[in-house]
């Protein structure tokens, strides 16, 4: 049995929202339930962490959201479209516009530099925005970057590759991020520079879903929704709502 | 998908191809083999070609031309002085006039040994002593003045009408014409000058190096001064030759009649010479034979250039291949990010594309060294028409497109959840 959806947890109109997602991988005869039943509806503007023990399916609900991956079961609306709707070309229009990545890997393209990283985005854009280089310059300026437009990736510490790939999730100007363990791989001081950024982020209006291992860094969110063997275990307010 | 997108993936293309640059420069190796021997086939099949065509220009493509040749030497070397009476005959003529009905005229030529000179200046041309409907059968121009005349014939005039180099060689600055030049021990006056043969660039050549051109005098001239004897003197033995006449050219109606021409004239002579000192030359059998070689050229040099496209198209592929399972990554950071389908498939058809002309490129410019080499030590004629590079350059961007379709294909359909968790 599913758990009912929980209208609006924060009160705001919602910019995704799930109903009764399934994600089941097939393996032979088995089949793995990573999401089991997942309902939940993030109000715009709201910042989320997602909690869970490994394999969860914390992985997996982001990927959703980010619509990178589809459910197998239920619905998934971003911004009023129903996922299942869309083609192929759809969902990707979908997530260059849409929706920002942050990994905790940085995946940023290890040929080009970091201007050029910054950019990516608005390449695959339909319509090429005018003055998007000046555009990615600010960008890297209000993520302090400073001025290492033409320096490589490796030539960069994690956490300046991290600030890097902020950059790029912010753009094409996306309403949702979406951060998988962003700062898994940075040391704490850094960690909690790249979370004052999403706090920014988040005071500036967007919407910020932050997968995460630690309660601390958890409990800095308005809202914290805890998953167990693919399913909602609870919804708590997190520090920022009081 | 606009022009400044193109250019920023032809440029992306090219900087990951820079990241592997002695794979990337082998893999090009293929498409330059075969690019190169596209080139060098069309430039000999060409050469080929227009050669044929030239010497057909020059003889005549509806002419069958009989010339007389020297018979092989045989045990009469010891001999100190000799006659040697060989070649076609007068009568040969009389039955060629007559015996065909395509052939509607026949043009006796015989050729003179003589030198003929101008003040202090001399040489050694080929002095042809013929009718004045030579000039008719053979297409040749008149550039001065005018050719023989049947007038010059019947009176036996002493005129002469000088081919180009000559005039060029013995008057280089002056119009020669009504000037007296003297071949062997008598005066010819100037009556005309012939515009050069095919190509002008002898013009170069003129002056100080040995000059093979011509001159012509009326037959009845040549015949009273000279007659049918031509003395050679080789090496210490005087060698007395007698050659009625050395070509006769006939004129045939039609080109079908040309063959059978041909055939009808081996056969008269064959009857008629109890030995081989006669050979008959049809230009248009010389296309054929050009033809001929051209075809050989085509069949391995396309094997070539076939087998070297496929291996490097080939070569690409897996080369492609190999970069999409390496960059897996790269295209679920991609597609994550906004890419669709259609960008990944274009990003690496681009760098299929850019490495096929790459080789493409070079291929051309070792494919336009090739002729040049073939002109220098095979003495065959080459031609590079623009089509040729034109041609190799579509072959390479098809190259690239064909053998990266497959990679970009897969590229493009890779999941993007399995690709980001690829390492
Ligand atoms: N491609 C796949 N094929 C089969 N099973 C999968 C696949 N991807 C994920 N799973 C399974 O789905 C479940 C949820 O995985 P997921 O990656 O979402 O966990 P997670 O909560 O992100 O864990 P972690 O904290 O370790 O990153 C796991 O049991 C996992 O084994
Ligand atoms: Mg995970």
């Amino acid at each position: 049995m599913a758990p009912d959806p929980q209208p609006a947890a924060g009160g705001n109109a919602p910019v995704a929202e799930l109903k009764d997602v399934q994600r089941v991988y097939r393996m032979g005869n088995n089949e793995v339930r990573a999401l089991d039943g997942v309902s939940v509806a993030f109000g715009a503007g709201e910042f989320w962490s997602i909690m869970g023990t490994s394999g969860s399916g914390k992985s997996t609900l982001l990927n959703i959201l980010g619509c990178i991956d589809r459910p197998t079961g239920g619905s998934y609306h971003v911004d009023g479209t129903n996922v299942n709707e869309l083609d192929d070309d759809g969902l990707s229009e979908l997530r260059g516009t849409r929706i920002g990545f942050v990994f905790q890997s940085f995946n940023l393209i290890p040929q080009l530099n970091v201007l050029e990283n910054i950019l990516v985005p608005v390449f695959y854009r339909d319509e090429q925005p005018a003055h998007a280089e000046d555009r990615a310059r600010m960008i890297a300026e209000r993520v302090g970057l400073g001025g290492r437009f033409d320096h490589r990736p490796t030539e960069l510490s994690g956490g300046q590759q991290q600030r890097v790939a902020i950059a790029r999730a912010l753009i094409n100007d996306p309403p949702i991020v979406l951060a998988d363990e962003a700062t898994g791989n940075l040391d704490s001081t850094t960690a909690q520079e790249i979370l004052e950024l999403f706090d920014e982020l988040h005071a500036e209006g967007k919407t910020i879903l932050l997968v995460t291992h630690e309660a601390i860094i958890a409990r800095r969110a308005q809202l914290m929704l805890r998953l167990k063997d693919g399913r909602v275990e609870k919804i708590e307010a997190g520090d920022k709502s009081r | 998908m606009k022009m400044g997108a193109l250019t920023r993936t032809v440029r992306l293309g090219f900087k990951s191809l820079m990241l592997h640059k002695l794979r990337s420069l082998l893999t090009t190796l293929g498409v330059l083999f075969g690019v190169s021997s596209v080139i060098a086939m069309l430039a000999i099949g060409e050469g080929a070609s227009e050669e044929a065509q030239e010497q057909i220009r020059e003889l005549g493509s509806q002419n069958v031309i009989l010339r007389s040749v020297k018979p092989p030497d045989e045990l009469a070397s010891n001999q100190t002085s000799r006659v040697l009476s060989y070649g076609l005959t007068q009568a040969d003529l009389r039955r060629a006039e007559s015996s065909y009905p395509w052939v509607t005229r026949a043009i006796p030529v015989r050729q003179l040994q003589q030198e003929v000179r101008l003040g202090e200046r001399a040489l050694n041309p080929r002095v042809l002593a013929t009718v004045p409907e030579w000039i008719d059968v053979t297409g040749r121009m008149i550039s001065e003045g005018r050719f023989l005349s049947a007038h010059d014939e019947e009176n036996v005039n002493n005129v002469v009408v000088l081919g180009y180099e000559v005039s060029r060689w013995l008057s280089p600055f002056d119009n020669p014409i009504g000037t007296e030049v003297k071949i062997g021990a008598d005066y010819f006056i100037v009556i005309g000058v012939l515009l050069p043969r095919m190509r002008l660039d002898s013009d170069a050549a003129a002056p100080g190096s040995e000059v093979t051109g011509e001159v012509f005098v009326p037959l009845s001239t040549g015949t009273r001064w000279f007659g049918d004897m031509q003395v050679k003197i080789r090496s210490g033995s005087r060698e007395m030759e007698q050659v009625e006449l050395h070509e006769i050219v006939l004129e045939v109606e039609t080109p079908e009649g040309v063959p059978l021409t041909a055939g009808a004239a081996r056969e008269m002579l064959a009857r008629n010479h109890n030995q081989r000192d006669w050979e008959v030359v049809v230009p248009l059998e010389l296309l054929a034979k050009a033809e001929e070689t051209k075809r050989i050229f085509n069949i391995v040099l396309g094997s070539i250039a076939g087998i070297s496209l496929l291996v490097g198209g080939i070569g690409i592929m897996n080369v492609m291949l190999a970069t999409v399972t390496e960059r897996t990554r790269e295209i679920g950071i991609r597609r994550a990010l906004g890419a669709k389908k259609r960008h990944i498939m274009l990003q690496f058809l681009v760098e299929c594309v850019v490495l096929a002309v790459g080789g493409g490129l070079a291929g051309i410019a070792l494919g336009l060294g090739i002729p040049f080499l073939v002109e220098r030590y095979a003495d065959m004629r080459t031609i590079v028409r623009p089509d040729g590079p034109i041609l190799a350059f579509g072959i390479s961007v098809g190259i690239g497109l064909l053998f990266g379709l497959y990679p970009a294909w897969r590229a493009a359909n890779l999941d993007p959840v399995e690709a980001l968790r690829h390492e």
